[in-house]
């Protein structure tokens, strides 16, 4: 098993500092603004439900080996029992707690999760902002290897690298898996780069005389803060299905326990068709929780960078009871859509206005308070 | 035209570089886990293998790499991909043969529905946003997030063991002699059924994300509300506006995608016992066979070049501005 | 259920301030706009973008909106028409439509979807601000100027079509043969007028341009408002047409609606509202920019920035850059109303027009 020390502090940039910066736009926003927006993807429920679960699983994966309640390879009389109190999960075919092995598994996922996470995104940063900044033919060069690696199937890649590395630990599998996985991270921000540079504060910079590298850290990175985020969960997700895969396969030491473990010995030992549900199907899940936890940040990303895909200030089940319909071309209307306005000041001009206009807050709208929820007899 | 030949110049390099990383892993690494192999089956081998072997490898260290590299570059062209030692005296090439067949068919087919299927829902689902199809999201993430091969497993528990429907194993019943005729291609589609559905639950769920995002992104285009403005037929609107340009990221995106839905497939194989090309690797790597395992690195990167190639033909045909000449 | 609106204009509670214009003027209305109120979100803290809102075109004529950006021109346009994208919310109001046969008005908000469908363009057509991005760009031109005629006259062929859209292509100066092309072929002047054929291809009654001009350069610009004005001398629709730029809307605009905040704060004939300006924002504006005709005057400006729609002041919103604010301009809203000198046909809200009030020098012309 690998030493690698986790400190469970590292979970919490996450949702502290390192996701929340707010996107320069055009027009620095005064006053309260920048602080309202900074705390728009913590509200987030997505978000938060996403990192709700990601720390209990960073938890699980500093504690899990001592409060397992077995040995993971204690082998006992009970012969792939179904679970019991004393086996929450049952046992394998050897009889070992299956609870066990995924609790002491947790700890190398998360392993290969965050070191894949770190290492890909950093080469991501080098080699995305790199081409994005410097354009030309540094662009080109860096571009096509970031879609060649894009287009090379990244498992078989993967698998035969990492068959011919001897003696093969968690800390390998994830260097290789940063080395085959940065690309997609390097592309987006490319991208994004390249649209940041032509933007009128980083011109401004330049023309101020500026050094690049004073550029690049002062005035671009934070400014991609969301995007390197973005890329580091997705990565982190890559990172995940792959090392459970490779596990699976058998190509990590058997007596690693990871997820993936657990489901190469049930492969292994027909726990199909001998109807052991409880050996492989916690393990899937597991992995599947842990997924959509990443995937679930990601969304909550993705809707603060991009106002498109957000649903402005009301949840879709709200909406949905409000009966307002957001659509392309046909604008939503409130439900009972009155047909005056009501002014909240006072409205006036009565002096000048001839006696049959005394203003409009006056007899056309009877015992309204608000425009957004009248409920008068319209129809 | 220029487009296509941008493309084709990439896909020439990436192929180049798919074959020099498999050049240069085993040199790289410490350790002569070839030789040692070579040596057990000493006198089995003819010297014409052997020396394959040693080219493919670098396992004669008395050339230059440049030398070694030129050589290994002239046996790949030929075709000659070593020996397997899993089903020596076998040629790679010969298993890849028996077994590629039954991979593009099962994973192109399914990716193929898993496309069109998630670009539709995708479509509709981006089209009615913030309506109650909103509530499937949950469920795509979920999919999404699943190892494929897991999926698997559970079908195979619920649709083959507890519920005997469809077979667990293999790609046709064992003894049915290969043919056309009906009794064998009905057993083929009988088992392909459980590892397609696999694929297409597992791989759908990312088109369809991808494709509502497109939509929503594309909905706020001017032109969708000019074409609502002119009155035209909601589905004009969605399909001939929205969809028609939301779909043109899709069709870059499935061929950035497939090297990962191919790589998930091929471990889906394994659950499945298909008899396919994932199959042929993962047991590869149990027998540490090293000239099958890069054998078939090589072929799948050609099979996924060749696919993004289509797809961009694809792409030149429903997107005009890369038709621009000069 | 009927969208159709059964109000006639003489049961309407509101002696509305247009129609006693119209009869004033003689033309009849064509588009009402009545206390239209749009805002932006669905949540809670949705900001107010247009708050009441009166405007009515009448037939034929051309009428200008003009204003800072952010002040809810688009919003006014395209809230009426229910063009507005997500997260913009109808809160309020009534537009009325006046069908050409003299029927009962037709109010746009509350139609149905398909009847909305129905009337659009072939009614009311609207060219987009930014030519650039209002163009499919997968589909030739000319199937795109077809694909609006086909959806409103199903009866008519292929060939009927395309002859229109070439008839169309060359009423605003392009080639016929442009209808083989694909936006992407064509320069930024060239799409703009593409629009503008589109959009008069079913000949609509109502045509809104949306800064129309504000991408193409001054040259380009003169000639395709020269083409829309000899456009509509010959086809006889009513414009709305909106800039910023107030010294276009001069030359090109019958009447012109002068928006602050969401809210039109002066309404009037053009060349009243330039030469006889009686609202302290619309002096404003008219002396940020240079004269085209006449004495050259002062430049000034307006002093501080446009307001933050989420935090509008109390009373006036435009009190706080005005220059003749008084003690209750915080505490009463202004209405749109007569002006102090009771002139007929133009309307200002701004409380020194009410009696008691000595209204400045320069607002009295």
């Amino acid at each position: 098993m690998s030493n690698l020390p986790i400190d469970p502090a590292a979970a919490a940039p996450l949702g502290d500092e390192q996701l929340p910066v707010p996107e320069v736009t055009e027009g620095s926003p005064s006053g309260k603004a920048p602080h309202r927006k900074k705390f728009v993807f913590v509200r987030n429920a997505k978000s938060i439900t996403g990192l709700t679960i990601l720390v209990v699983f960073l938890v699980l994966a500093v504690i899990g080996p001592w409060i397992a309640p077995h040995d993971p390879n204690e082998t006992t009389l009970d012969l792939l029992a179904g679970p019991s109190g004393a086996h929450w999960l049952g046992t394998d075919h050897l009889g070992r707690d299956v609870f066990s092995q995924l609790l002491v598994g947790t700890r190398a996922v998360m392993i290969v999760g965050l070191v894949t996470g770190i290492g890909a995104t950093l080469l991501a940063v080098l080699v995305g902002v790199t081409a994005g900044f410097l354009g030309g033919v540094t662009d080109e060069i860096l571009s096509a290897l970031a879609n060649i690696f894009l287009v090379l199937p990244a498992l078989p890649l993967i698998i035969i690298i990492a068959t011919q590395i001897e003696g093969i630990n968690s800390l390998d599998i994830a260097i290789v898996l940063a080395l085959t996985g940065w690309a997609w991270g390097a592309r987006v921000l490319r991208a994004q780069t390249l649209s940041l540079r032509g933007r009128d504060f980083i011109e401004a910079a330049r023309a101020t005389g500026e050094s690049t590298g004073r550029i690049v850290w002062f005035e671009t990175l934070p400014n991609l803060t969301a995007i390197i985020a973005s890329s580091f969960v997705s990565t982190v997700t890559f990172a995940v299905l792959s090392q459970t895969t490779l596990a699976f396969i058998g190509v990590t030491p058997l007596d690693d326990w990871s997820w993936g473990t657990v489901l190469y010995w049930a492969q292994s030992n027909q726990a199909l068709s001998r109807g052991a549900w409880w050996w492989f199907v916690p393990a899937g899940l597991l992995v599947a929780i842990l997924g959509m936890a990443l995937t679930l940040v990601n969304f909550g990303i993705d809707e603060f960078v991009n106002p498109r895909l957000r649903l402005a200030g009301m949840s879709a089940r709200q909406m949905r009871r409000s009966g307002i319909r957001p659509r392309i071309g046909f604008t939503a209307r409130v439900r009972d859509l009155p047909r005056t306005y009501d002014h909240p000041t006072p409205v006036a001009r009565a002096a000048t206005t001839s006696g049959s206009t005394t203003g409009s807050g006056g007899p056309s709208t009877p015992g309204t308070s608000g425009a957004a929820t009248v409920k008068e007899t319209v129809r | 035209m220029k487009f296509l030949f941008r493309r084709l110049f990439f896909y020439a390099l990436t192929a180049w570089a798919a074959v020099t990383i498999n050049f240069f892993v085993p040199r790289v690494m410490k350790g002569d886990p070839v030789q040692s192999l070579i040596n057990r089956y000493q006198g089995q081998i003819d010297q014409d293998a052997v020396h394959s072997l040693y080219v493919l490898f670098g396992l004669d260290k008395k050339q230059s790499l440049w030398q070694q590299y030129v050589e290994y570059w002239g046996q790949i062209l030929h075709g000659n991909l070593g020996i397997s030692f899993t089903f020596f005296p076998t040629p790679v090439s010969d298993v890849i043969r028996t077994s590629l067949p039954w991979t593009v068919g099962l994973v192109g087919m399914a990716t193929v529905i898993a496309v069109v299927l998630g670009t539709l829902f995708g479509t509709y689902l981006g089209w009615r946003r913030g309506t109650w199809a909103d509530s499937f999201l949950p469920v795509m993430t979920f999919f999404s997030s699943v190892p494929y091969f897991w999926l698997g497993l559970l079908f195979i528990a619920v649709l083959a063991v507890a519920f005997p429907v469809f077979p667990a194993s293999n790609a046709y019943t064992p003894g049915l002699e290969a043919s056309f005729s009906w009794p064998f291609i009905q057993s083929v589609v009988q088992h392909a059924f459980l590892p397609a559905l696999t694929i297409v639950l597992s791989s759908v769920a990312g088109w369809i994300l991808g494709m509502r995002n497109m939509m929503v992104t594309v909905g706020s285009e001017d032109y969708v509300t000019v074409a609502q403005a002119k009155g035209l037929p909601e589905r004009r609107v969605m399909y001939g506006y929205a969809a028609r340009n939301a779909v043109l990221p899709q069709v870059s995106s499935f061929a950035l995608s497939l090297g990962f839905v191919v790589s998930g497939s091929l471990v889906m194989e394994l659950v499945f016992s298909y008899p396919g090309i994932g199959t042929q690797l993962l047991a590869a790597i149990g027998a540490k066979d090293y000239p099958l395992m890069q054998g078939i690195f090589l072929v799948i990167t050609l099979a996924v070049l060749l696919a993004n190639i289509l797809a961009d033909v694809v792409y030149v045909f429903l997107d005009p501005r890369t038709r621009q000449e000069g | 259920m009927s969208p159709a609106v059964d109000t006639t204009p003489a049961s309407s509670p509101r002696p509305a301030t247009a129609r006693t214009r119209a009869e004033g003027t003689g033309a009849r209305p064509i588009l009402e706009i009545k206390d239209l109120a749009v805002d932006y979100g669905y949540g809670e803290n949705r900001v107010k973008a247009l708050r009441g809102v009166n405007l009515t075109l009448h037939e034929g004529e051309v009428l200008g909106l003009a204003g800072e950006s952010g002040c809810g021109k688009s919003t006014l346009v395209y809230g009426a028409t229910r063009l507005l994208p997500p997260p913009g919310l109808i809160s309020a109001g009534e537009v009325l439509y006046h069908p050409a046969d003299g029927s009962a008005p037709i109010d746009l908000l509350r139609q149905s979807d398909a009847d909305l469908r129905a009337g659009r363009w072939q009614d009311i057509a609207v060219v987009f601000q930014g030519a650039m991005n209002s163009l499919n760009p997968v589909h030739r031109i000319g199937r795109q100027l077809e694909d609006a005629i086909k959806a409103h006259r199903p009866k008519s062929t292929g060939k009927e079509r395309e002859a229109r859209s070439r008839e169309l292509l060359e009423m605003v100066g392009i080639s016929a043969e442009r209808v083989r092309s694909y936006p992407h072929q064509l320069s930024g002047g060239m799409r703009q007028r593409v629009m503008i054929a589109m959009a008069l291809a079913l000949e609509p009654r109502v045509l809104i341009m949306d800064e129309p001009t504000t991408a193409l350069d001054v040259v380009m610009q003169r000639q395709i408002l020269e083409q829309v004005q000899d456009l509509r001398d010959r086809l006889g629709f009513a414009v709305i047409f909106i800039t910023h730029d107030v010294s276009l809307l001069v030359e090109v605009a019958d009447r012109i609606a002068i928006m602050y905040a969401g809210e039109i704060v002066e309404e009037a004939s053009a060349s009243d509202v330039y030469r006889r300006p009686r609202h302290p924002y619309s002096y404003g504006l008219l002396h940020s920019f240079p004269p085209l005709h006449g004495p050259r005057r002062e430049l000034q400006g307006i002093p501080g920035s446009p307001p933050d729609l989420q935090n509008l002041p109390s009373g006036c919103p435009f009190r706080v850059r005005c220059k003749h604010v008084m003690p209750e301009c915080a505490d009463v809203h202004p209405e749109l109303g007569r002006t102090a000198f009771d002139e007929p046909r133009r309307e200002v809200a701004c409380l020194l027009h009410d009696a008691g009030h000595q209204v400045p020098e320069e607002l009295s012309v």
